[in-house]
């Protein structure tokens, strides 16, 4: 198994695309390394991305827009209290992911482009209106965080093409974030519902805009524009709130497993949709 | 094809090794440097027995590659005594009898100094938190917190 830490882009795309065999990015590795220890994946390559310095940055751009880069640890995420005021929603998701040790190490690139539906930040970025911009043999493309994954570990990545860093858009007066996952217990564990809302409120406290998506509700994190525009137009009254709840659980197509059943999946789902709502609006009044 | 051929730092000693690419840093300690504090309690991240800090940075040593630690700075359980004089954190651990049979020790006391150097006052909420990802089977975590909280207090003190 072959080992390389290109310090460029370029440089790292074009090993993706010239092996032969399967090529792994490697982030921080609290998937892949567990992937390869049980024999579900044995790449002939690895590329760390980690030495490529625009993947390893948080910067606020002069707009009022993020970028962060793709392998900046959930630690490091913690600790930009610039970044958390703004957008706490998808730090705390980021957050969530693992133990102290595994935040030290896993990245919001890993997490989206691990494939799995339940990742924690991932619906979080999308409420956000996350880009992901991606680099490949062909350059560079933007593809918006809710495209890029398709279906469970299926990503709509070329050959040769990885995520580097990730957008946020400059943020309106009186906007906030925030995610909130059902686990049964407190630490520890993979979401059975996840849900992210983002949304901006005027001077009166009507809702003017959001955005919320549920994970390991479907075979790919959700952007749910149905549940949005029942809260767009609203204070998030009880009646608003009925209409999230109802089209966040008309937007599941769960499954079952031990962590819980299609019927519960889809009411938690509501019932999380609400109070990702109630949190997100009571942030952004005061922001 | 050929090892990778690693310069590192450990516990402030320059090391070199030379590892395959599949094989951990906790591989590389315990096998091939012979630093056998980190355990191995599940080798997938879940335990937190083979806790050691990478440039300062808490991390499971069973989840990071050897080759990527070149020119880095490592810590492990072996660093943390003085020669014979025993870090506060694990007198504390005797005094409280906060372990059993010792195999989740090194990665507690490890984890357990990461948190006091950034949090030299944690309330027992914080330490839970921090300490969540490290697993015991024997003692049932409450004398470890309390060793944990009575350190803090003598490292406050200085
Ligand atoms: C003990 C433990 C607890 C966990 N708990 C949670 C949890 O609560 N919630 C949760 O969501 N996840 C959890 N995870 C899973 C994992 O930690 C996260 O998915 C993490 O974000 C993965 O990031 P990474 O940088 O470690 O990814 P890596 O393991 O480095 O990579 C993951 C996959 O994505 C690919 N990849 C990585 N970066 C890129 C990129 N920039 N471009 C293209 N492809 C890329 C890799 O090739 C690999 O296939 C847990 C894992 C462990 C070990
Ligand atoms: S051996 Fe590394 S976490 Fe268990
Ligand atoms: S003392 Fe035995 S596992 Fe903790």
């Amino acid at each position: 198994m072959r080992y390389e830490a290109p310090e460029t882009v370029e440089r790292a795309s074009a090993l993706l695309a010239d092996s032969a065999g399967e090529a792994r990015i490697l982030a921080g590795g609290t998937d892949l390394l567990v992937q390869m220890r049980s024999d579900i994946v044995d790449p002939a390559l690895i590329v760390d991305i980690k030495r490529i310095a625009e993947t390893r940055w948080i910067t606020e751009e002069p707009g009022g827009g993020w970028r962060i880069g793709a392998a900046v640890t959930g630690a490091e995420l913690k600790e930009h209290a610039r970044l958390k005021q703004v957008w706490p929603g998808v730090v705390e998701a980021a957050n969530l992911i693992g133990s102290t040790q595994v935040q030290g190490r896993a990245t919001l690139g890993g997490n989206l482009c691990n494939g799995s539906p339940a990742a924690d930040s991932v619906p979080a970025l999308i409420a956000a209106g996350a880009v992901a911009t991606l680099a490949g043999p062909q350059g560079r493309r933007d593809l918006p965080v809710e495209d890029v994954m398709l279906g469970p570990r299926k990503l709509a990545l070329g050959k040769g093409e990885f995520v580097v860093s990730f957008g946020l858009p400059p943020r309106p007066p009186r906007s906030s974030d925030a995610y909130l996952r059902f686990i049964p217990r407190t630490e520890m564990d993979i979401a059975v519902v996840g849900a992210g809302v983002s949304l901006t409120v005027d001077a009166s406290g009507t809702i003017t805009e959001a955005r919320v998506s549920l994970g390991a509700v479907a075979p790919r994190v959700l952007l749910v524009r149905e549940a949005a525009a029942a809260i767009v137009g609203s204070r998030l009254d009880r009646v608003a709130q009925d209409r999230l709840e109802a089209a966040a659980r008309a937007a599941c197509t769960p499954i079952d497993d031990k962590r819980g059943t299609v019927e519960f999946r889809i009411q938690i789902a509501g019932v999380l949709a609400r109070r990702t709502a109630l949190i997100a609006l009571d942030r952004a009044r005061t922001q | 094809m050929a090892k990778h051929h690693i310069e590192t730092t450990v516990n402030g000693d320059a090391v070199e090794f030379l590892c395959e690419t599949e094989e951990t840093l906790l591989d590389v300690l315990r096998d091939t440097l012979h630093l056998t504090g980190s355990k191995e309690g599940c080798a997938s991240g879940d335990c937190g027995a083979c806790s050691v800090t990478l440039d300062g940075r808490l991390v499971c040593a069973c989840l990071v590659l050897g080759c990527e630690v070149g020119g880095r700075r490592i810590e492990t359980i072996e660093g943390m005594a003085e020669g014979e004089a025993l870090h506060p954190l694990q007198t504390k651990f005797l005094e409280h009898a906060a372990l059993q049979c010792g195999i989740c020790t090194p990665g507690f006391l490890v984890a357990s100094r990461a948190l006091l150097e950034r949090n030299p006052n944690p309330s027992e909420t914080e330490i839970r938190y921090w300490l969540a990802g490290n697993l015991c089977r024997c003692t049932g975590y409450d004398k470890i917190v309390t060793a944990v909280k009575d350190a803090a207090v003598v490292m406050r003190k200085g």
